[in-house]
């Protein structure tokens, strides 16, 4: 197992600048989530650090080697593709000995390997079938299995889930976690599904037209983004963001300045009648999503269409009026214009 | 008188006349195509004697020809310059235009457009302009009456490269960076990773390939002068120069030049049809 450093990386393609000088450290054993929407930028830092594209300007190191100039192949990193990349004229067993393919092992410590990865990842009944008799789920597994059988430096992730169903999503999250737990190993996972990267990371960093906008913790991003757009981006359904003055607020804050005001969904509690302090919202119902254990409720406020949470059993009707409220604590402030955090909370 | 038009009778609906005209179509084609064949090999299985009596089967059915045929030294011999020809400019042609083809989809140079629209515009250039400089390319390296003489212009072909370069396409890059990250040298991903992931389009050239070698006529007739040196196609005419057209022994002769045709053709066909199923499969 090995750190990763990105110390300014950059990548150009032709004139267009597309990373721009990148820092980040990951630790050793550390399991690191890229998130952001498709262009970010995110994938293409992986790439860098596998060694599929070359890097523009910067440094990346693996343990203590500058790697910038190295083959994939001499960067003992393995890679785990969305469309799995799985080889569809192999066996299972001999898609997952391919990843030894380099190694100077002899037959029995080869198979035992193989065996071992098949074993864990459960796919020892399907060792001798080909991909195409196997799930989605199957072959991802495979390709993992090919990736754990080198033993590399670094596990690397490439929107793994993202060709799979909801359900068998949820679960190959949990065997990669598991898996994580189990070798210890240093992941970076590239994903731009925001559960994934709450579910799954140590630490999430948030990328954003080549840059990073914030990394840290999942519940510390998720409590105290520090803009809009990762406000936005991270939790589900995403954060209101209304003006403050439409909130009923004063409409700027201390400097004279546009102020955003920002409540996630889960705060915002409908049928709660208004008090003083906190932020009171009344609207019109636009839409209601019944999800079991509560009811999210989609209602107009001026311009702004607001969603707050209602109990299960509280179903309004599309139209009428409702009030929902906030406690002053769950309120995040944002600068109108440079869409930044204005405190931490 | 409404309903009935809206509502056919049952016999009237299974009545299709676009799938009639279809079928004959396809019916006189099939004919067509088949006749020559039955003929030659029925004109096999007669005796000089019976050659222009057009009976498909023949009234006394002989197996003279074939061993006449057989046991003439020369048969055998062109049958087995045929076959040495056939295979080595299939290989051949498996092996550097799959090469060609790869790297022309599959890596980024300067150039790369310039040099695939060069190897496509050859196409344009007919057999018949290009034999007077292979002929005076053969004589001057000496290359006249030799196997080689006879294979090289085939070696690699531009068709080929094109049909390749297409399929490589379709092949999707992670399985080549995959095999990259797995530590393999870029020769190893494309013998072992993409070449089998187009096993159709090279079964195709293969039987493209090796069909066009068989039949050749023109270049080996040009190229050689030993009678040892003959391909079928060229000993298949010397039945008609020496002394009178002997159509039963032409027609048996080509009657047996076909089994190769045949056994490729059905042995490859089976990859064709397995290639096209497995490509619709993801991953």
């Amino acid at each position: 197992m090995a750190t990763i450093s990105l110390k300014n990386l950059t990548k150009v393609y032709g004139k267009a600048e597309v990373i721009h000088g990148i820092d980040l450290d990951i630790a050793d054993g550390e399991f690191v989530v890229f998130v952001g929407p498709s262009g970010c930028g995110k994938s293409t830092t992986l790439r860098m650090i596998a060694g599929l594209e070359a890097v523009s300007g910067g440094e990346i190191r693996i343990g203590d080697r500058v790697v910038n100039e190295l083959d994939p192949k001499s960067r003992n990193i393995a890679m785990v593709f969305q469309n799995y990349a799985i080889y569809p004229h192999m066996t299972v067993r001999e898609n997952i000995a391919i990843g030894l393919y380099t190694q100077n092992l002899d037959k029995e410590e080869k198979a035992r390997r193989v065996e071992n990865a098949a074993q864990i990842l459960g796919l020892t009944d399907f060792a001798d079938r080909r991909p195409a008799a196997l799930s989605g789920g199957q072959r991802q597994r495979v390709a993992m299995g090919r990736a754990m059988v080198r033993d590399p430096a670094a596990f690397l992730f490439d929107e793994p889930l993202s060709n799979l169903d909801a359900q068998l999503r949820a679960q190959m999250r949990i065997e990669i976690k598991a898996l994580h737990q189990r070798l210890g190993s240093t992941i970076a996972y590239v994903t731009h599904d925001q559960v994934e990267a709450m579910t799954m990371a140590d630490r999430i960093v948030v990328m954003k037209d080549g840059h990073i906008l914030q990394q840290g913790r999942p519940m510390d991003i998720y409590a105290n983004p520090v803009d809009v757009f990762t406000a936005r981006f991270i939790g589900t359904p995403s954060m209101n963001i209304i003006p403050s003055g439409l909130a009923g607020g004063p409409a700027a804050g201390d400097g004279g300045r546009p102020v955003l005001l920002g409540v996630r969904p889960q705060d915002l509690h409908v049928g709660q009648a208004a008090a003083a302090g906190g932020l009171t919202l009344a609207g019109p119902v636009t839409a209601v999503e019944p999800l079991g254990p509560e009811t999210l409720v989609h209602f107009r406020v001026g311009e702004e269409t607001v969603i707050g949470t209602a109990p299960a059993t509280q179903i309004p009707e599309v139209g009428s009026e409702v009030s929902a409220r906030a406690e002053d604590a769950q309120l995040h402030r944002f600068d109108a214009e440079t869409e930044k955090a204005l405190e931490s909370r | 008188m409404t309903s009935v038009t809206e509502t056919p009778g049952l016999a009237m609906s299974r009545i299709n006349p676009g799938a009639i005209i279809r079928w004959t179509i396809l019916f006189i084609g099939g004919v067509l195509m088949v006749t020559p064949l039955l003929y030659m090999f029925s004109t096999s299985l007669k005796t000089p004697g019976q050659i222009y009596d057009l009976r498909l089967i023949p009234a006394e059915p002989t197996l003279a020809n074939y061993i006449e045929v057989l046991r003439e030294g020369d048969f055998m011999r062109w049958f087995i310059n045929s076959s040495i020809v056939a295979v080595v400019v299939t290989l051949s042609n498996l092996f550097f235009d799959s090469l060609v083809g790869y790297t022309l989809a599959k890596f980024k140079f300067r150039g790369r457009r310039f040099v695939f629209i060069a190897i496509l515009s050859t196409l344009m250039i007919p057999t018949e302009m290009l034999v007077i400089p292979w002929y005076l390319m053969s004589a001057q390296f000496g290359w006249l009456d030799t196997y080689w003489g006879i294979m090289f212009p085939g070696m690699t072909t531009a068709f080929g490269t094109f049909l390749m370069k297409q399929f490589f396409e379709t092949v999707p890059d992670d399985f080549l960076e995959a095999a990259r990250i797995d530590g393999m040298n870029e020769f190893t991903i494309w013998w072992k990773i993409a070449m089998p992931l187009v096993t159709p389009a090279l079964s195709a050239l293969a039987i493209f390939t090796f069909l066009g070698n068989w039949t050749a006529f023109f270049w080996p007739l040009i190229v050689t002068t030993s009678k040892e040196l003959y391909t079928l196609p060229i000993g298949l005419t010397s039945f008609a120069v020496e002394q009178a057209i002997r159509w039963e022994m032409i027609m048996t002769g080509a009657a047996l030049a076909t089994i190769p045709t045949l056994v490729i053709f059905l042995v490859l066909q089976r990859f064709i049809v397995r290639g096209v199923m497995l490509a619709g499969l993801k991953g």
